[in-house]
């Protein structure tokens, strides 16, 4: 008789630390494969789940094994059927026996793995070198809910709570002595029996005693309300600020010539690190993409990215589509609308008037948050890196940018400048609440 | 008999399984086991485990502990992919050298499977294991467990005290020396109990504690000892390092000058890992061999005496075969000589000529041809070889001729191939050596040995490889190895190329270049 163990319920993942182990091993070419996919795949589809293929470097593990190309070598095999001895084979291409088990590598390349979610954002965060702060503080707008919070003795008569303001009544009325309608009732019948009888003195004057009584009683319960307005009470709601669960994203991006592949690259890495950050904080999160020229359109992503226009550049007309499709479709109270703007700075030289009053006027009230990033050569990177002299939007955004604390604005020649245009996005809502 | 009274004595009926049935099931197999082919196992624990703890198994060596690892996780994705995608099914069960002997069994498997998977692991190999000298003598069945558990504990306590990257990098370099990290030739020493293994840790942590730095600051020697030139300082610093060295990993967790305690009991567990896994390498067609007959005959026998309907054994039938199923070479499923084919024929063969020999027969095994006594041959042949032994002992004309196999030439710088035997009368005896050969771990392994040091001069870590054939090794991994040998060794480490036969040297390469 053997001992049995049924193991099936043992906890499973028992190999989890070691899977969590390789993914570090293999952290270098992971990302780049995560890279790729970003590069390839629709901003909302970042943050999920990624199928990658198996990584090779650092994860070799070498063992001194013969080369094949060297040396003499026999090998038995069966199912000889026509073979005799000193017969010659031609040699199938290079790399020994093609009958012989293929080696490891070549199966291993179309191995993929899929990667969770969080491997997904863990790999491709600290890409862009992010802090743990990630671990999300957005600013929110709060909208208020009502929530029930115990009894009020005033409020609207909507809100009376019955059973309450019943046992309040009832209390008071058993304290108050309030006659009952039973003691009422019981007299009534004794003045009645006793009328129905022949009438002598006797009878006479103990009806008229209890019709005195009957009488005082009625009295007491007219005094003694059934409910009065000090047993009233109501359902007490206070305002509980309840966080918004569904935000916005506008895209907006100069697609005219002077925007090439990787300008297109740069700023599409940007936007898909707003929107990973928002659909973290978000239930619900949209995207709108707004591309212009001279003209502004609402486009669909793929368009956004792989097609260009020609046209000059009017940045104002992406502002006034933003604000249009704002007030048709995303009401400030009900979304928190995030907007990022991609562009190389050229701009016609009046219409940058025009898009600071359009941001200060109208668009920075109603956002969350504005950033915009101006894509430069990272040749030209060193140059402007610190000064305020630029392009004439550059110029005109350095107005708005002291002015609203929710606007950023950052020049990026490379993928690691992304990052720090959102820092102040994240580091502002630890301090708000310090201070509340 | 009629068919009630025939139900009521079968095993079993329908595709279902409980505990209940399958301790019938082991105990009615057992019995017949010993009855029949004198069997003699350890005791069995059966354990049902899932898919996924299968795939678990499989990633960690088999092993129901281990200390874990990224490349156990790498395995783990491969396993579970080729599996995900159909490519590869899971194995119905795993057994376990140790004692009591530890099967693992598939749940989705029917009743009918668990049967034959009773007889093949709990009674076959369980046998093997249990008689088998290269077991008996080399291995530690009754220890395994408590070693593997004392080693995953050990290591993640080095974890925690140095660091998952510290503990890491060893293990790395060790990994890639598993294969140069056993004794083939001299008896290993015993692994240690547990009681001594305590002893050890007390005598680590002793040494760690009285460890004082004082005594690295004192000045150095004022005689400077000047290297030992002369033939005879060489061959006595040789002998007192128990040099040339074939097991890498031993000599360096005993001689390293830059290991800490630590990091040589880790060396130590791979290695002692390694050496309980090389029998199981150098016996795989008699193992499974061994297994697969103890199933088919006991099956067979089971059937026979209508203790199993037809229609689980017609499953039973079918698994067997597609077990031992070998296509011919030139067929696209073929990957190999199938171990579990060729064990069983061989096998079956030693049946036939113990009890119907043919004139050829009693030429070629005339101390066991008609004698009839089939299941002693077995059992001697069981306890006593290896497969490459084994095969050059057992290979019969006869088998040759139905596996119509034969032997290709195959020099790296011809353009072809040349068919060098074939099934005839010249071709039988080469082509049972070269078979014999294939099997021959110590023969077919790179032959690296530990052959100088200079633990005086500057440290400089000699190995040398033997080139048998002109079989070089592999360039890129060649180096990547070395690299691991010097992160245990901490000093220049180069290895020579000498050929086996002429003696002349082909190569050298350090690891300062790689």
């Amino acid at each position: 008789m053997p001992i049995f163990i049924d193991r099936r319920l043992n906890p499973k993942d028992k190999s989890l630390g070691n899977r969590q182990r390789f993914l570090k091993r293999a952290r270098e070419e992971l990302k780049r494969s995560i890279r790729d996919k970003v590069r390839e795949g629709r901003i909302a589809e970042v943050g999920r789940e990624h199928a990658v293929p198996m990584p090779h470097k650092d994860t070799s593990e070498p063992v001194f094994s013969d080369a094949g190309n060297s040396g003499r070598r026999q090998h038995v095999l069966p199912g000889n059927r026509t073979y005799i001895s000193g017969d010659l084979i031609p040699k199938p291409g290079r790399g020994g026996m093609g009958s012989s088990a293929p080696g490891n590598k070549e199966s291993e390349d179309d191995f993929r793995f899929v990667l969770s979610r969080e491997e997904v954002l863990d790999l491709f965060f600290e890409d862009l070198e992010l802090p743990d702060l990630v671990k999300l503080n957005l600013k929110q707008i709060l909208t208020f809910k009502p929530k029930r919070a115990g009894f009020a003795s005033s409020g609207s008569p909507t809100n009376i709570n019955v059973g309450r303001t019943m046992r309040n009544s009832h209390g008071r009325r058993i304290a108050l002595r309030r006659p009952k309608q039973a003691q009422l009732d019981a007299i009534a019948m004794q003045i009645a029996m006793l009328e129905a009888q022949p009438p002598d003195t006797a009878r006479r004057e103990r009806i008229a005693a209890l019709r005195e009584e009957f009488d005082r009683l009625e009295r007491r319960r007219r005094r003694v309300a059934y409910v009065d307005p000090v047993d009233i009470r109501f359902n007490r709601f206070d305002p509980q600020p309840q966080p918004n669960a569904s935000a916005v994203m506008f895209c907006l991006m100069d697609v005219s010539g002077s925007m090439g592949e990787r300008e297109k690259d740069l700023a599409k890495r940007f936007f898909v690190l707003l929107h990973l950050f928002l659909t973290r904080r978000y239930e619900r999160t949209d995207i709108v993409f707004i591309r212009h020229t001279h003209e502004a359109q609402e486009v669909d992503e793929q368009t956004f990215f792989y097609h260009t226009q020609s046209g000059g550049t009017v940045v104002s007309t992406a502002l006034e589509e933003m604000h249009r499709i704002i007030k048709q479709r995303y009401p400030a109270t009900e979304w928190n609308i995030y907007a990022a703007q991609a562009s190389d700075g050229d701009n016609f030289a009046t219409d940058s008037e025009r898009c600071i009053e359009l941001l200060g006027g109208k668009l920075m009230r109603l956002c969350q948050y504005f950033a915009y990033v101006e894509i430069i050569d990272e040749r030209e990177s060193h140059i402007f890196g610190s000064t305020e002299n630029g392009t004439s939007l550059w110029r005109a955004y350095s107005t708005v940018d002291g002015k609203w604390p929710n606007f950023q604005m950052k020049r990026i020649a490379a993928p690691s400048d992304i990052y720090p245009v959102f820092r102040e996005l994240f580091a502002r809502q630890p301090a708000l609440r310090k201070s509340a | 008999m009629g068919t009630p009274a025939r139900k009521s004595e079968l095993l079993f009926s329908g595709a279902d399984w409980d505990f209940k049935k399958l301790s019938r099931v082991y105990d009615e197999i057992e019995a017949l086991g010993m009855e029949e082919l004198r069997l003699d196992v350890y005791p069995v624990q059966m354990e049902v485990i899932s898919s996924e703890q299968m795939l678990d198994a499989y990633s960690s060596v088999g092993m129901p502990l281990m200390y874990q690892h990224w490349s156990f996780g790498k395995h783990f994705l491969y396993n579970e992919l080729l599996y995900r995608k159909g490519r590869r099914g899971l194995a119905y069960e795993l057994v376990i050298n140790s004692n009591p002997c530890i099967v693992y069994l598939m749940e989705e498997n029917t009743m009918a499977l668990q049967a034959l998977v009773t007889a093949h692991a709990a009674l076959g190999h369980n046998h093997f294991f249990k008689n088998n000298h290269l077991f008996r003598q080399w291995t530690d069945a009754g220890g395994i467990l408590s070693y593997l558990n004392f080693a995953k504990s050990y290591i993640s306590r080095c974890e925690e005290q140095h660091g998952v990257a510290a503990v890491e990098a060893i293990l790395d370099s060790a990994h890639a020396l598993m294969d140069q990290g056993v004794f083939r030739y001299h008896r290993p020493p015993k692994p240690s109990g547990e009681q001594q293994r305590e002893e050890l840790r007390e005598r680590l942590e002793y040494e760690e504690r009285s460890y004082n730095d004082l005594w690295r600051t004192l000045p150095p020697s004022q005689e400077d000892d000047k290297t030992e030139t002369s033939e005879d300082g060489v061959s006595e610093r040789k002998k007192s390092l128990h040099l040339p060295e074939e097991n890498l990993l031993y000599f360096l967790e005993k001689t390293s000058l830059v290991l800490e305690p630590w990091q040589r009991e880790i060396v130590r567990i791979v290695r002692v890992i390694a050496q309980y896994f090389y029998p199981q390498r150098q016996t795989q067609v008699m193992n499974e061999g061994c297994a697969t007959f103890v199933h088919y005959t006991l099956m067979n026998t089971l059937f026979d005496r209508g203790r199993i309907s037809e229609g689980a054994m017609l499953e039973i039938l079918r698994n067997h075969s597609n077990v031992i199923f070998q296509p011919s070479f030139d067929d696209p499923r073929f990957s190999g000589i199938n171990p579990y084919a060729l064990g069983l024929d061989m096998m079956q063969d030693i049946q036939r000529i113990s009890t119907e020999p043919t004139a050829e027969d009693r030429d070629w095994f005339p101390d066991i041809a008609g004698r009839g006594d089939w299941l002693e041959t077995l059992l001697d042949a069981w306890a006593n070889h290896r497969d490459e032994s084994f095969i050059r002992q057992y290979l019969s004309p006869t088998l040759i001729r139905k596996w119509r196999f034969f032997v290709l030439g195959d020099g790296a710088d011809q353009p072809h191939y040349e068919v060098a035997s074939i099934h005839n009368e010249r071709g039988y005896n080469r082509i049972r050596a070269a078979l014999a050969q294939s099997y021959d771990l110590g023969a077919s392994r790179p032959d690296i040995q530990v052959v100088d040091v200079a633990l005086l001069g500057d440290r400089h870590l000699r190995l040398q490889h033997k080139v048998k054939n002109g079989i070089m090794l592999d360039n890129e991994s060649r180096d990547a190895t070395l690299r691991h040998i010097r992160n245990l060794w901490g000093y220049e480490v180069s290895l020579v190329a000498i050929d086996a036969e002429t003696g002349a040297t082909l190569s050298e390469r350090w690891t300062k270049d790689c």
